[in-house]
């Protein structure tokens, strides 16, 4: 009854808001998100990264990220703001290495040495080769600093970066995706049908979470054979579905008992259009702000895995593995990797998180903002 | 009673509030009223839903949020020579509970659900007077008792889960007298609650003030029940003060129009109008009401031709028994009987109303018939057929033909469905018309014959008000063209003056269509009005059946006396005579 009067008030104020449109959930909702100034800030961030990994995607940027474009370890010049470190001032190991070889061979150079026409009947393609544009890497002029630096094999750090974006949100996002889809799937049985239906899955369910998450991971890894982007998106999708089946089993169980699903039932709706056609809408916010939820879970998630090594293959890149690359250099000075990637997670990940209370707050009237 | 001469307890001096809104004007909820409490007087403020009369409370006890609401300058609330409006808020909270006490409509959401009651009370008395939770205790006792909670020793124990509806606003009652206020604000305090109950609870408060010579500022839409226990009475709508007066001029000389229409539009046990007069009826007769409209129904699409009058059995129901089976551990169940063997007969065209308190078991029988609840045991012969023992698919003409609208219209529509796709959906499903153009065709003529504007096709339910949903859900129920249409508690979540649209809309419909209710109701006023039959339930079974009239001027059984006696229906009887 007091949610009868309620809503009647608050039909009464809504009624009066009249603006002669008609509006329905979601324009309402839209609404309430762009009075939300930290929403917006937060939409604009995360949209920003959708351009960047579609960018990566379509080749149009980063397409070159694992050409070793810069000297070992080029230190970040940021466009010219910073000013990188005299070579001098704190050798690297590497630097110290290439000189080292350099003075050898000009020691060596100093004893007149036969063309090595003579003794390698294929060097004079190797040298035609090496002058042609096309194939020569070894004789294009490495540069020596970077916007963001550049990695041990002198790869550029900022299309890395841009790359692993590419896999944290495409890993994050399908993973998501798959999750939500069989959490609100089973969710929805088990909620709706109850009885039997509901003991089995909550059965499975339970089973299923009993299980140290990194284990269940290692042990799909296992089973799979094969690592990859794929893989680490059925590994997450497959084992984080539990927290959105017990939300929108609990959220069908609250809405079979409502008056507007046993009107349906009056009529002889049949089952599956009431699950998908009548419930579903109502609690597509749950669905909707748990996808934005799981979604920063999973990027974490990937970055740990390949951390750890049991992510992305070699020859991709993702957070995880600039964040392993980088810890073995930190000790060295060169933190210019670390920060790049970690950076970017933080940016990516508060965004995320910041966009999806403003999202739950604008899908959910009920909460009212007090300020 | 004649109030003391002196200065009053309580004076609200132009109170006008308004609450800010985000890119709109601010919508003022109140304006410019002013009245006085004297001590030891209930001074009751009527009016309907979105009337202000909430509102004002809530300023009184300095409860209106602060963010959005705006209050005139001019406004002053006088307790004592102060202004309340311009004190701390510190000192607010020291009056609150101390010198005034409120109490709400939702007495289980007004309790905190994780608290036991003792608890509660008693946090009450340890801080406004500082008591050591030994005399606390004591004291707690001593006020359920005298709130009438039976056994108030265990009760203090108690969680507000394990109190009926009555008790829980008993101690609701006692948690505002802790501190024995000047001023109780009892909020809607019996909507929630059954006929016998309101009036024990009527009582209780009469008592009380009797006792401890306090005032009551009592809130409410019913006319007829504040009659029983107000000194004065103010009439609100829209914000302002219609009228305000003593209980007895009220009701025997109404100045205003509206006050007159308020009394009029609900419907009586002692005489049986052939329709219920408006609120429109009353006011502005140059507004084109909604009401009007449905009036003159013209048949759009020609309505299939009824059998009428012929009194032949629509619906026979044979000793129907629904239970519902709770599991207790691994394998035991225990049974909670919810109907238990009920029989009775429907026949076409008439209506049976079936009266009983909260928890009786008539909404469960309305749900059983339509087979939303499976039957335990039993038999029930629509037309002829016994439709519990039929396959789901072939019990699917019959859900064309047996339909329902709910008491709540606000749950009831699917928040998400635009009206036009509520309407469709039955219509298609059904095969009520041929494609999808003269589908949207039959769902406007539906509209319409419920008194709905075309425009209404293509809205969301949340904008429109409870009575114009229940019209949709009517609509949308007999979109089937149903021939028996159960219609659980469909006006008890209205105001009364919208009741009487929505009654009068199901007997013009009635006289169209030919078709029958089952209707289910606690409001035997409103029984008498509509039925023709009347069935009274108890705990699940069926205490007495009878014809209307006959029922009403000699009931049989003692609950049915009770039930009648407690229908508030002051100062109405007397002014209906002279109307």
């Amino acid at each position: 009854m007091t949610e009868a009067i309620s809503s009647l008030s608050s039909t009464a104020i809504s009624e009066t808001h009249g603006d002669g449109k008609r509006r329905g959930f979601w324009s309402l909702a839209c609404q309430r998100f762009r009075d939300d100034g930290v929403g917006m800030a937060s939409l604009i961030i995360v949209a920003a990264f959708f351009v960047v990994v579609l960018l990566s995607m379509s080749g149009m940027a980063a397409s070159g990220w694992n050409k070793e474009v810069a000297i070992h370890d080029a230190p970040p010049d940021l466009w010219g703001l910073l000013k990188p470190a005299a070579p001098t001032a704190m050798k690297s190991l590497a630097q110290r290495v290439e000189e080292e070889t350099k003075n050898a061979a000009q020691a060596q150079s100093k004893e007149a040495l036969p063309p090595l026409t003579v003794t390698d009947p294929l060097a004079e393609t190797l040298q035609a080769l090496n002058a042609s544009e096309e194939t020569s890497t070894a004789k294009k002029e490495k540069r020596a600093s970077l916007p963001f630096g550049g990695d041990r094999w002198g790869r550029d750090v900022l299309s890395k970066t841009i790359k692993g974006t590419q896999t944290s949100v495409i890993v994050g996002l399908s993973a998501a995706l798959l999750a939500t889809f069989l959490g609100t799937l089973l969710g929805a049985l088990a909620g709706y049908y109850g009885g039997r239906t509901d003991d089995a899955l909550n059965w499975f369910y339970s089973v299923f979470s009993a299980i140290p998450y990194l284990l269940l991971i290692l042990a799909v890894a296992a089973v799979l054979q094969q690592r990859g982007v794929t893989t680490v998106i059925l590994i997450l999708g497959l084992t984080g579905w539990a927290g959105v089946f017990r939300l929108i089993r609990a959220e069908y169980i609250k809405h079979r008992g409502r008056d507007y699903v046993q009107a349906a039932h009056a009529f002889g709706v049949p089952d599956r259009r009431i699950l998908f056609f009548h419930i579903l809408p109502n609690v597509s916010h749950v669905v909707l702000v748990n996808i934005s939820i799981l979604a920063v879970g999973f990027i974490k998630a990937e970055v740990i895995l390949s951390f750890l090594g049991f992510g992305v293959k070699v020859d991709e890149v993702s957070w995880g593995s600039m964040l392993n690359d980088a810890q073995s250099e930190l000790i060295l000075g060169r933190w210019w990797e670390l920060v790049a990637a970690g950076g970017a997670m933080a940016l990516l990940v508060t965004a995320f998180s910041l966009l999806t209370d403003a999202m739950r707050d604008a899908l959910d009237p009920k909460i009212q903002r007090t300020s | 009673m004649t109030a003391p001469a002196s200065s009053p307890l309580f004076s609200v001096e132009h109170l006008s509030v308004a609450f800010r809104r985000r890119r709109q004007p601010s919508f003022a909820a109140v304006r410019d009223v002013s009245f006085t409490i004297d001590e030891n007087e209930t001074v009751a403020l009527v009016g309907e839903s979105g009337s202000g009369k909430s509102v004002t409370a809530l300023a009184m006890m300095g409860l209106l949020p602060k963010y959005n609401v705006e209050m005139a300058s001019v406004s002053r609330i006088v307790y004592r020579e102060r202004d309340l409006l311009r004190c701390s808020d510190d000192e607010r909270r020291r009056l609150r509970g101390a010198d005034m006490a409120m109490i709400f409509q939702e007495p289980m959401t007004s309790l905190n659900p994780v608290f036991t009651i003792g608890y509660q009370i008693a946090e009450v008395l340890r801080l406004h007077k500082g008591m050591s939770a030994a005399a606390a205790q004591a004291r707690c006792i001593e006020l359920l008792d005298e709130a009438g909670l039976p056994e108030p020793r265990r009760a203090l124990a108690r969680y507000p889960s394990q109190l009926s509806g009555g008790q829980q606003q008993r101690a609701m009652i006692a948690m505002a007298l802790a501190c024995t206020p000047r001023l109780l604000i009892a909020d809607e305090p019996t909507t929630a609650l059954d006929v016998t109950v309101q009036k024990q609870i009527v009582e209780l408060l009469k008592t009380l003030k009797a006792r401890h010579r306090m005032s009551i500022l009592f809130i409410s839409h019913d006319l007829a029940l504040v009659g029983e226990l107000a000194d004065r009475i103010i009439v609100m709508r829209h914000g302002e003060i219609r009228e305000a007066g003593d209980t007895q001029q009220i009701f025997s000389a109404p100045r205003d129009r509206y006050t007159q229409a308020l009394l009029q539009c609900r419907p009586r046990l002692d005489e049986t109008p052939s329709r219920l007069p408006t609120i429109d009826d009353f006011m502005a007769a140059s507004q084109e009401s909604v009401e009007k409209k449905a009036r003159a129904l013209s048949p759009l699409t020609p309505l299939p031709p009824r059998e009428r009058g012929t009194l032949s059995p629509l619906l026979e129901v044979d000793h129907l028994k629904k239970s519902f089976f709770k599991r207790e551990g691994l394998w035991r169940r225990y049974e909670i009987p919810a109907v238990k063997g009920v029989s009775f007969t429907l026949r076409r065209g008439e209506t049976l109303g079936v009266v009983g308190e909260s928890g009786c078991g008539k909404t469960t029988l309305g749900l059983t018939l339509l087979r939303l609840h499976h039957a335990t045991s039993g038999a029930v012969r629509f037309d002829g057929q016994d439709v519990l023992t039929l396959s789901e698919k072939a019990f699917m003409p019959y859900r064309r033909r047996m339909q329902i609208v709910f008491q709540n219209p606000y749950a009831s529509l699917n928040p998400r469905f635009t009206v036009g796709q509520s309407l469709l959906e039955p219509i298609l499903l059904h095969r009520m018309a041929s494609g999808r153009q003269a589908a949207t065709a039959l769902a406007f003529d539906w509209l319409y014959r419920v008194g709905l504007d075309r425009e209404a096709f293509d809205k969301y339910p949340h904008e429109f008000s409870g009575g114009q949903r229940q019209r949709i859900a009517l609509a949308r129920a007999l979109t089937v063209e149903p021939e028996l249409l159960i219609c659980d508690e469909p006006v008890s979540a209205l105001d009364v003056s919208v009741q009487a649209q929505i009654l009068n809309l199901l007997k013009d419909l009635q006289e169209q269509l030919g078709v029958s209710y089952l209707f289910i109701s606690h409001d035997l006023a409103v029984v008498r009005y509509l039925c023709d039959t009347v069935m009274v339930m108890r705990d699940g079974e069926v205490i007495e059946t009878g014809d209307v009239e006959s029922l009403y001027r000699n009931p049989q059984d003692a609950y049915t006396r009770q039930l009648l006696a407690a229908v508030p229906h002051s100062g109405i009887r007397g002014q209906a005579s002279e109307a």
